[in-house]
């Protein structure tokens, strides 16, 4: 920059309109800053997009589940024995006595077709059916006993090796070593399909389902532990909301400047960092330790989200506090209202769109945790009961959205990864709803003062 | 009387409060005109009929327990208990047959008279208390049997004595509250300094969360130290622990994989970050700014499971595929320290984007056209002037990138592997501090042993480490804010 200064004697020939190679070098040393900054960008931006794709192509097809037709003929001389349709009498059948039954369907739907097959008995055939037909078809029995000796068509469950050979996820190679289903399975499961008795249909248990055992990925659902999640999403909503809005006008409006409310704000800006997994050992510590509340039920996680989320939604009401001009809180006082009057009916409502935005946020970012549950047991708990009312709800044994994905990627079967993949598009399908809220919230209430 | 039901009476009976007290005052007008509003007066008689009454409840919730158990386990006394169990075993069978006694009675199954008449020599308790649906691990004895019948007693008399206490409070609350119905009484005065109580009460829930993260770590390590020396946690470099005892309980190893996580993620997010951070103020038009800066953002949040996941299943299989035994053979498993450290530099990215934005944009604008004034080139005024100003705070931001790094879990949990070991290779699989916290407080371990207290000790580490991390970035930002403003 100074140079022109240094040089004494001959003048240099510079002219403004030809760069020399000083400034050439400096304009591409700018240009490369500039490609840094923009390729940083980029990668963020590709990043998003390689996740995106990753869970959206691994994920949709949990949404889809193959289905048999399989007529099955509810044989009264297994079902019933003594006649009459005694409803006692019919329940002391258990699954086991239905799965032949469904079994002899199958093989009768293969014959009937004129499929040729390897397997002559109609148990080398239960590989292609779901474990959960049994039950399935037992459940409608017991509702419809007179149909008992007629031939019902039942839409059953395919078992989820024949569901990932129809997905592509298992290949002709890669089930050599598979006890559970061979070739000959896969040929039988071709024939079916170029017959129409296998189709695919939008899978509606995976979204409002229970989850199932180990063996069974094709019946496993997310809906128990949606309930579990609404109901510490009510808990941490019907807790943090008030006791953070309280704080949050005590220390934004009647706080004296002391010691003891520098602590209160060191604490809550503290709190703000500390790691999730922290929070999940004071849950476990205070919350079942020694109040002795139930395991893995969800108001122990209501409870201890409800602690986490504290901080983010006193942070952001606070904010929408401070943005309620002066001019109002002295207005108020002005025409005779106390403190307590002016901050009430005329700084709060002011400020409300801010602070619902601001719990909204942070009911998203509980709803995504997974760490503290961990540590309280609501994980590795098997949540295939709905809970039966309000009280079981939250004090019964649940699983939580994010357990449940989290259960499901440690059961190291490509079934359950696809599981675990959809249950995320769910869990974002529901982050982006809060968070498409939160933004028309505020556009809609933002005001400029 | 179950507690919800209590709950609701005393509710009823602060709403019927409110309503008498609004009534009293309503029938003065004119000259004769109360000094509040007679909302106030209903609100007056309402808080003073709840809030004594429900902070008893709570009170008396968390201490019957305490007392119920150490009069049951001095009943019992040493000799109750077996050889090899210990005196929280007992108690929790204790607990299991009043349990099962209650369920008997509530399903009719036994009377009243029978449970209490109930003796080992004559009956099979074990059995009637399976009929009720409560399994027994093994077959009650006589002193486990008087001590559960005194555990019942006591619970049922402490329950009828608690909801005769917390109804009279909260109707002399309501009464006291009535009396003082009066045209002269502050009506308003008094509820708003209730009011002011309840704001600061609120408030001071952060300090008791803190008190109860405290005390929960020191009180459980603590705990841990008396049975497992300090010495051989600190100053092990091996982490094997086994559940039938004479496990070595090392940090080190956990410490290294933490830290190793934590500077492969750093190293990942922050060039990316600050430059985008740069970028972004420095010479993104707005219209590009704003639709950049929400789409980098939706990254921080993405759940952490979801990042966990994409460890395990898409990153760490393909960083498999080419430093793998097919490719370049240094990998051996999907699970190791680069994945988890890729993975998780990628959740930072906005973290430290964000930070630096705003700390950035915090430089004065005077600072940038001295600079230009100069001749100075754009990408030089940033190297040499605004990232030199702003390097307090970007240090700042980086310090709490790397708190997050460090306290993160469930990526480490599904991608780094499980093994704890001191190495040097990134593609080894290894373990954190947070990934052990996690297994081995999730086992099926009883909660006195050291496998399992030993999180609790990992815990505190933890927590020290990360708040010292907050506290001194914090410390920097805000110095550094007070700089410019």
């Amino acid at each position: 920059m100074s140079d022109a200064t240094h040089t004494g004697g001959g003048q240099r020939r510079t002219s403004l309109t030809v760069a020399d190679a000083r400034t050439k070098r400096r304009n591409a040393t700018e240009k490369r800053f500039r490609i840094y900054g923009l390729s940083a960008i980029c990668a963020g931006m590709f990043f998003l997009v390689v996740l995106m794709s990753a869970i959206l192509t691994n994920g949709l097809g949990a949404f889809q589940q193959t289905f048999i037709e399989v007529p099955v003929y509810l044989d009264p001389a297994k079902l019933d024995k003594q006649g009459g349709r005694d409803p006692e009498q019919l329940a002391k059948v258990s699954t086991f006595g239905y799965a032949p039954l469904v079994q002899n369907g199958l093989f009768q739907l293969v014959s009937d077709a004129g499929i040729e097959t390897p397997y002559d008995s109609a148990k080398d055939m239960k590989a292609l059916i779901s474990a959960s037909a049994a039950a399935q078809v037992r459940d409608w029995t017991l509702k419809n006993p007179d149909r008992i000796g007629d031939t019902v068509s039942f839409d059953i469950l395919a078992s989820s090796r024949v569901d990932g050979y129809l997905k592509g996820r298992v290949s002709r190679d890669g089930i050599t070593q598979d006890k559970n289903i061979d070739a000959g399975h896969l040929d039988l499961v071709d024939a079916l399909r170029t017959q129409g008795a296998l189709h695919k249909g939008f899978n509606w248990d995976f979204v409002l389902g229970a989850d199932a055992s180990e063996s069974r990925a094709e019946q496993a659902g997310l809906g128990v532990s949606m309930l579990g999640s609404l109901f510490m999403m009510l808990v941490v909503l019907f807790l943090a909301l008030p006791i953070g809005v309280a704080a949050s006008i005590y220390l934004e409006e009647f706080a004296p400047t002391n010691w003891f409310t520098d602590f209160i704000e060191v604490n809550i800006s503290n709190l703000a960092a500390v790691p999730s997994i922290v929070f999940g050992i004071l849950g476990l510590a205070v919350f079942i330790q020694f109040v002795h509340l139930p395991q893995s039920a969800p108001i122990v996680g209501g409870l201890t989200l409800t602690l986490m989320t504290l901080p983010t939604i006193v942070i952001s009401t606070r904010a929408a506090l401070k943005a309620v001009p002066p001019s109002i809180r002295n207005a108020a006082l002005g025409v005779g209202a106390s403190k307590m009057q002016s901050v009430f009916h005329h700084v709060l409502p002011l400020a409300m769109p801010g602070i619902l935005t601001g719990t909204i946020i942070g009911l998203a970012q509980a709803l995504g945790e997974t760490a503290p549950l961990l540590l309280i047991g609501m994980v590795g708990y098997i949540a295939t009961n709905y809970p039966d009312g309000v009280i079981s709800g939250f004090m019964s044994p649940n699983s939580a959205m994010p357990a449940q994905i989290y259960e499901w990627a440690k059961r190291a079967d490509p079934a359950y990864y696809e599981r675990a993949w959809g249950g995320i598009i769910v869990l974002l399908v529901f982050l982006l709803v809060m968070n498409v809220l939160a933004v028309l919230l505020r556009r809609k209430f933002e005001r400029r003062w | 009387m179950p507690v919800s039901w209590l709950i609701l009476i005393v509710l009823a009976i602060a709403l019927v409060g409110y309503m008498a007290g609004r009534m009293r005052i309503a029938g003065f007008h004119g000259a004769e005109r109360p000094h509040s509003l007679p909302n106030y007066y209903g609100w007056n008689v309402a808080m003073k009929a709840m809030v004594p009454a429900f902070l008893l409840l709570v009170v008396w919730l968390i201490v019957q327990p305490f007392v119920v158990n150490s009069t049951v386990s001095a009943q019992l006394g040493e000799g109750a208990v077996p050889e090899g169990a210990s005196m929280g075993l007992v108690m929790s069978d204790v607990r299991r047959v009043a349990e099962g006694l209650d369920a008997a009675v509530a399903q009719g199954l036994m009377s009243p008279e029978q449970v209490t008449d109930l003796r080992t020599e004559f009956s099979n308790v074990r059995e009637r208390i399976a009929a009720a649906g409560v399994a027994l691990g093994s077959n009650v004895t006589a002193p486990v049997l008087a001590a559960a019948q005194t555990w019942r007693k006591m619970n049922n008399t402490g329950t009828l004595m608690m909801s005769a206490v917390v109804l009279g409070l909260a109707l002399a609350g309501a009464g006291w509250g009535l009396a003082q119905t009066k045209r002269a009484f502050r009506a308003r005065n008094t509820v708003e300094s209730g009011v002011r109580i309840l704001l600061l009460s609120a408030a001071s829930i952060a300090i008791l969360t803190t008190i109860g993260i405290m005390l929960s770590l020191i009180g459980n390590t603590i705990h841990f130290f008396r049975i497992y020396p300090a010495a051989d946690f600190f100053g092990s470099f091996t982490w094997s622990p086994s559940f039938g005892g004479g496990s070595q309980l090392g940090i080190w190893p956990l410490l290294w994989g933490t830290f190793y996580i934590s500077i492969i993620a750093l190293v990942v997010a922050v060039p990316i970050g600050l430059f985008a951070a740069v970028y972004l103020s420095e010479y993104a038009g707005p219209k590009f700014r704003a639709w950049a800066k929400p789409m980098l953002e939706v990254l921080a949040g993405i759940p952490t499971i979801v990042y966990g996941l994409f460890a395990l299943l898409t990153v760490g299989p393909l960083l498999l595929s080419v430093f793998g035994r097919d490719g370049l053979g240094w990998m051996q498993a999907g699970t190791a320290v680069m994945t988890a450290g890729l993975v998780m530099g990628i959740m930072l990215i906005p973290f430290v984007s964000s930070l630096s934005d705003d700390i950035i944009n915090a430089v004065p604008q005077s600072l940038r056209d001295g600079s230009y004034g100069l001749g100075a080139t754009k990408s030089e005024t940033i190297k040499q002037v605004i990232l030199p100003a702003a390097l307090p705070g970007i240090v700042g931001a980086i310090l709490l990138a790397a708190s997050r790094a460090i306290g993160e879990t469930m990526i480490v949990v599904l991608g780094a592997g499980a093994a704890a070991r001191l190495s040097l290779n990134p593609f080894d699989a290894m373990t954190t501090v947070t990934a052990k916290i996690v297994s081995q407080l999730t086992g099926d371990a009883d909660f006195a042993s050291p496998e399992a207290l030993v999180a609790f000790a990992l815990g505190m580490t933890l927590f020290v480490m990360t708040l010292g991390l907050n506290v001194f970035a914090l410390y920097i930002v805000r110095k550094y804010r007070e700089q410019y403003e």
